[in-house]
């Protein structure tokens, strides 16, 4: 034990220092609310650390709040896997075939600097359903940070690697597939979670604009119905979930990447 | 292994006739290696050894399959050499291993490619891994191994596919000449008991002497083939022949030859004539003594 503890004494101390700078955190909340300090910013009207508590155990009991976010999160799922699934191939097809790459790139450069909340009113004329463009924006969203990263992977392959694998008899196919591939790897797993990230900033928009339900919708609602405490709370799960998804990428980039020390 | 051998031991020639291979500028055609002819025996050593950029890589590139030739041949047991294949292995300098797949798993690639089954070429690739010591380090991904380790590991994964010849491209030019040593004689101990062809590249006088039966030695661009000399020293080798009269005398021979190119390939001729007008403070002496 106390071997273990002299080992990871670095470790013991970053996630010490963490808790610390957490707990002022909320600390300094605590005080700028319940004191109501107002010096240009206003925190008379924010709720308190324990009023948001409240509120959480409130909405926990009846349910509403799992219900949002098991929405969000469904639509997050959605639009993020169809990104997943047509940006990885696209971006492979077009670091490998200059063709594809010349036919698509333009498009591609046109489109990817239109933010996602900007598709929200063309998403709207586009999908019938109000949860399909939802989805649709979550898909713009992370759709283009995970095009560029896999071609990024794809113009990264170490050359040398191809030379061997050729040199060992491998078919064009499976130097794609077994030098290609697992080489451009970590350049998609980093575009996975900046996908991911963008994928929760035009969600939460999305909803907050044109949502019946979900975390973005619960927030700018409790907004609306001077539901103070509520707001908060909304925030603090928006950036829990966005903390636990982008944890669920790393974890998943480690299982697939076992060559990886530390991603 | 002896299979390996047996398989190997009459196969294996390479022949390079009138080779030249020009590639364009904006300035026009640069011939990066003119007229040069090589053979290799079957299950003979031979190595390349010229000053950098003399189109040494060039030449070997070129039987490798990734280069073809502007003019002349390129044949390896008198079939011409067109495209990459797992009957011409190949080592290179760059560590090469593929760091997704661990160390067995990279020997076991080019047997796989040839579709044998897993349970077949794990034996296989555990066997030639034995052989070469690294069997503790199976299941080792590349990243955790030495540079030694890793070229000890790319060598048998070019061998694992039974080619008829070995090329390698300056593959211990990235270590330190201690673990170079070492890597050598390993080299030696697996050529003799493969009876493979080798091709090697180096820049190395004592590393192309040690190693080879013979030397070509290449000119400084456009690339050709100076002269070649015979390596008469006894086998099995050992280090200790590194001091011997013998060694020494090829040495002196070889160094004679190297350095004149490496100094024509420095740039046209240097010599006190060429140092006039420039601000090199030469303390007096000549360039060519500094030199």
């Amino acid at each position: 034990m106390v071997a273990w503890l002299a080992l990871h004494r670095a470790e013991m101390r970053s996630v010490l220092l963490g808790a610390i700078s957490l707990a002022l955190f909320i600390l300094s909340w605590h005080f700028l609310t319940t004191y109501r300090v107002s010096f240009h910013v206003r925190f008379a009207n924010v709720p308190t650390p324990a009023q948001v508590f409240e509120s959480f155990v409130r909405a926990t009991h009846n349910g509403t709040l799992l219900h949002h976010v098991v929405l969000s999160c469904r639509r997050i799922a959605m639009g993020f896997i169809i990104a997943t699934v047509i940006a990885v191939p696209l971006g492979l097809v077009m670091g490998r075939f200059r063709f594809a790459r010349d036919v698509v790139f333009p498009v591609s450069e046109v489109l990817r600097p239109i933010p996602a909340i900007a598709w929200v009113p063309m998403s709207i004329m586009l999908w019938p359903s109000n949860e399909e463009s939802i989805v649709f924006i979550t898909f713009i969203g992370s759709f283009f940070p995970i095009l560029l990263n896999t071609l990024h992977g794809m113009a990264n392959v170490d050359p040398v690697l191809v030379r061997a694998s050729q040199c060992l008899g491998a078919s064009e196919f499976s130097i794609f597939r077994d030098v290609y591939f697992p080489a451009s790897l970590p350049s998609i797993f980093t575009g996975l979670t900046v996908g991911m990230g963008v994928a929760w900033v035009s969600l939460i928009a999305a909803e907050m604009i044109s949502g019946q339900f979900g975390i973005g919708y619960f927030t700018w609602e409790a907004y609306s119905l001077v539901q103070y405490s509520d707001i908060a709370l909304g925030m603090i799960c928006i950036g829990i979930l966005g903390l636990g998804s982008s944890a669920l990428i790393r974890g998943i980039g480690r299982i697939v990447m076992p060559w990886k020390k530390s991603t | 292994m002896s299979e390996l051998a047996a398989a190997a031991s009459d196969k294996g020639r390479i022949e390079v006739s009138h080779f030249g291979l020009s590639y364009d500028s904006l300035d026009g055609p640069v011939e990066a290696v003119t007229e040069a002819d090589i053979v290799v025996e079957p299950g003979e050593f031979v190595s390349i050894i010229g000053p950098s950029g003399c189109g040494k890589s060039t030449l070997l590139n070129a039987v490798a399959g990734f280069l073809k030739p502007t003019r002349g041949n390129v044949l390896v047991d008198d079939e011409p050499v067109s495209r990459p294949s797992a009957d011409r292995g190949m080592v290179f300098q760059q560590y090469s291993l593929f760091p997704w797949k661990t160390v067995r798993e990279n020997v076991e690639f080019g047997l796989k490619m040839k579709g044998m089954e897993r349970s077949r070429r794990e034996t296989a690739a555990r066997t030639l891994l034995g052989l070469a010591g690294l069997l503790a380090f199976e299941n080792h991904y590349p990243d955790r191994l030495s540079g030694g380790m890793k070229q000890r590991v790319g060598i048998v994964r070019a061998l694992a596919t039974g080619p008829k010849v070995l090329l390698l491209d300056e593959p211990f030019g990235a270590l330190d000449a201690q673990t170079r040593i070492i890597m050598q004689q390993i080299l030696t101990n697996m050529w003799q008991r493969l009876k493979i062809s080798v091709l090697f590249v180096t820049h190395d006088i004592d590393e192309a002497i040690f190693l080879s039966d013979r030397v070509y030695c290449m000119t400084a661009r456009p690339g050709t083939i100076k002269a070649e000399i015979n390596i008469p020293l006894a086998r099995p080798r050992h280090q200790a022949m590194m001091m011997s009269s013998e060694f020494l005398a090829l040495r002196r021979g070889l160094m004679s030859l190297i350095s004149e190119e490496s100094l024509k390939a420095m740039g046209g001729e240097i010599n006190d004539d060429a140092l006039q007008g420039l601000t090199i403070d030469t303390h007096g002496h000549t360039l060519s003594d500094m030199l």
